[in-house]
């Protein structure tokens, strides 16, 4: 015979949440959903938060483009044809009276047949701040003359120069981001939608639905997407009306990026069908689509959004050079590819640089996109 | 390795059979063909088109048969050489694209060398100096040349070279050499032109490349083999170049299948800047006039360009790593 074990029975009043009473901050941790997990971490990557910021700017700002630009998108200043970019300037003789520019002066040299500009260092024309200035219609809504800045009375302000039409570059590139910017995200969108929608199906059926459409991928992949883009592009009817030829445009971008993006869906669909969890739902007898999205997707969003966020820049870009080689936009629709179509003319950008400067914003928003891009892919997973 | 050598043709084949197809949908999409065109520029210009050539033209060129027929007859014509003839210059399609083709393949080849061989030596030391100063400069440059697009680059350079040099850089040879025989110095003027559209056309191709051996090169670098062999004494050399350096270059070569579609997309708009005389500015022309044959036989060579690429690409994955030889398969 045996004792009976000894054991040790604690007088205290037992209380479950002793053991592992946390810190607030550590339960602010464990709480957190994986949203905020990821925007913690999206924190600490200086650089894709700075570019984000950009992004937000410049996306904000296509809201209001008509009150940023000093000029209207099509007023033509006939007297200021190919006029230079003008300084803002600050102190006039060393004294400090705010923004202003100096007046233009203007000169035909008849010896080498050139407009010649310059400075007019006694006549200071003060820049005006929310004044009133060209006409125009806020989102077709209701007529306005509203401006955030604009030249002086019977002066000029042309911060960025002027076109062969006298049209000011700043106010156009200004119109300009507005066409840039959605053109990349429609076309996502579409190819979201595509790319989901195939590699899901690839994915979670398998066989021949997989065959078939890795098949249409590879098939895809192997043709360069820019001539097929131009070939696509060209085939856009003349005769369309602008806006109709912006969402061709976007349908195009579309219809061509989404290989990519369903391969990624494929491949994780391929791994995940095999949980638990998603035998669990076929049993309670779920539909293919409820799994998909419902329990399939939400699994790897993030990488989603965060890869969709890295191709948006090669479809701005490709709306650029499309634009550019004259397939793309045609105005009056305006985007930073149809302005650069000026700068094809090299002798004209060797005595008018300014006409490259809407080469400027396309690279800040394409390295602001790739930056941030790269940060959301770190953050995506934020479990790791 | 037969086997798979011939799996791997057939499905070529079958590729570019369907990219055909593809790809004569796409140059028969616009309204109307190159002979309305004709008709209506005819007529802006005051004259009435000549009904008689009108039909011969319809005959010639097969516009009155049904589109899968036009297909039919379009493909079979390229199987047996004939690739049609070409409205716009009034010539067989492969007189006008036979030069500018082999300029295509030159150019396109000179990228994708000058791609591995900068990339590799940059990606190695990055990986191997992983976190050093080197790595972050390099990184960082990587990171720009990735994001920076070719064609505003070349834009911007031509604008640069005019300004400051004084010279047009557009052009694949020295005017003077233009429509004359092959000589030394005609090639070396190729080749001195041919620089700035190289580094143009590759500096995102290398920027991605550096990316991606760097990071499977740390992922080798990190597992316990080479740990081993450090332990066991092997020079660092030794060790890199015999074991995770050729783990590694299989994603490298592997690669090449993304690529090639974006270099050759690449080469097609920076040569409309730079106005070389390859494949971008005849295409372009090509769709603009629809030019149906001419723009069609472009785009299939563009393809047929990348899809042996990647055939080849996939041959020598097959004579480096024997595990392909052995399933078929490509080991990712």
């Amino acid at each position: 015979m045996t004792d009976k074990l000894a054991h040790f029975v604690s007088q205290e009043p037992f209380n479950p949440m002793k053991v592992d009473e946390l810190t607030p901050e550590q339960e602010k941790f464990y709480m957190a959903s994986q949203w905020k997990m990821m925007w913690w971490r999206l924190r600490k990557h200086r650089l894709a938060v700075w570019s984000g910021a950009i992004l937000f700017v410049l996306y904000a700002s296509i809201l209001v483009s008509e009150c940023i630009a000093p000029y209207g998108l099509q007023t033509r200043n006939a007297d200021f044809i190919f006029a230079p970019p003008q300084k803002v300037q600050f102190f006039h003789e060393g004294e400090f009276i705010g923004p202003f520019v100096y007046s233009l002066d203007y000169r035909l040299n008849m010896e080498i047949l050139r407009r010649e500009y310059a400075d007019n260092q006694d006549v200071v024309q003060p820049l005006r701040f929310f004044c009133r200035g060209d006409v125009y219609e806020f989102w077709s809504l209701f007529e306005t003359d509203f401006h955030l800045v604009c030249a002086a009375k019977s002066g000029t302000f042309f911060f960025l120069g002027t076109d062969r039409l006298g049209r000011d570059i700043w106010s156009r590139m200004i119109y300009g981001t507005r066409i840039s910017l959605t053109v990349g995200l429609v076309g996502i969108i579409l190819s979201f939608i595509l790319g989901i929608s195939i590699g899901g199906a690839a994915g979670y059926f398998g066989g021949w639905v997989d065959n078939l459409a890795q098949r249409a991928i590879e098939i895809l992949r192997s043709i360069p997407e820019l001539p097929l883009w131009m070939g696509l592009s060209a085939a856009l009817p003349v005769n369309w009306s602008p806006i109709a030829v912006f969402f061709g445009l976007t349908l195009i971008l579309g219809l061509v990026d989404w290989p990519g993006l369903a391969r990624a869906v494929r491949s994780k669909l391929l791994a995940l069908r095999e949980e638990d969890y998603c035998t669990a739902a076929v049993l309670m007898g779920a539909p293919p689509r409820r799994i998909i999205y419902r329990h399939l997707l939400p699994n790897f969003m993030s990488h989603l959004i965060a890869s969709a966020t890295l191709s948006i820049p090669s479809m701005i870009l490709a709306e650029t050079a499309l634009s550019f080689l004259g397939l793309g936009l045609r105005p009056p629709i305006t985007s930073w590819g149809v302005l650069l179509v000026e700068a094809q003319n090299m002798e004209a950008v060797e005595l008018y640089p300014w006409l490259l400067l809407p080469a400027i914003p396309v690279i800040i928003t394409v390295l602001a996109f790739n930056f941030f891009g790269d940060g959301l892919r770190d953050a995506a997973d934020p479990y790791k | 390795m037969i086997d798979y050598f011939i799996k791997r043709i057939l499905v070529m084949m079958l590729t570019l059979l369907v990219v055909s197809a593809l790809v004569f949908i796409v140059i028969q999409l616009p309204e109307g063909d190159y002979l309305t065109s004709y008709i209506a520029e005819l007529e802006s210009q005051g004259e009435a088109a000549d009904p008689q050539k009108i039909i011969y033209l319809q005959k010639e060129f097969n516009l009155d048969q049904p589109i899968w027929k036009q297909y039919l007859l379009w493909i079979g014509g390229i199987l047996r050489g004939d690739f049609g003839r070409s409205i716009e210059y009034d010539l067989p399609v492969i007189d006008v694209i036979g030069e500018v083709f082999v300029f295509a393949i030159i150019l396109n080849a000179s990228v994708i060398a000058f791609i591995y061989i900068v990339a590799f030596p940059i990606g190695v030391y990055s990986a191997t100096h992983q976190y050093s100063w080197g790595d972050h400069g390099l990184t960082f440059i990587g990171f720009i040349g990735l994001a920076t697009p070719n064609f505003l680059l070349a834009l911007i350079l031509m604008f640069l070279a005019k300004k400051f040099l004084g010279i047009s850089m557009g052009g694949l040879m020295d005017p003077n050499f233009e429509n004359q025989p092959w000589t030394f110095d005609k090639v070396v003027s190729v080749l001195e032109h041919l620089i700035v559209p190289v580094i143009v056309i590759g500096t995102s191709g290398t920027a991605g490349m550096i990316r991606r051996l760097r990071a499977n090169l740390l992922d080798e670098l990190h597992k316990q083999y080479v740990t081993t062999a450090r332990a066991k004494g092997l020079s660092n050399v030794r060790l890199l170049v015999k074991y995770p350096l050729r783990m590694a270059l299989n994603p490298f070569i592997a690669d090449i299948g993304n690529l090639l579609p974006q270099v050759v997309s690449g080469s097609v708009i920076v040569a409309v800047i730079l106005d070389l005389p390859t494949t971008g500015p005849v295409l372009l022309d090509a769709l603009r006039s629809q030019d149906t044959f001419l723009a069609g036989s472009f785009l299939l060579f563009i393809s047929l360009l990348t899809v042996f690429g990647m055939f080849l690409s996939d041959l020598l994955l097959a004579v480096l790593d024997p595990r392909i030889r052995l399933t078929g398969g490509i080991a990712k």
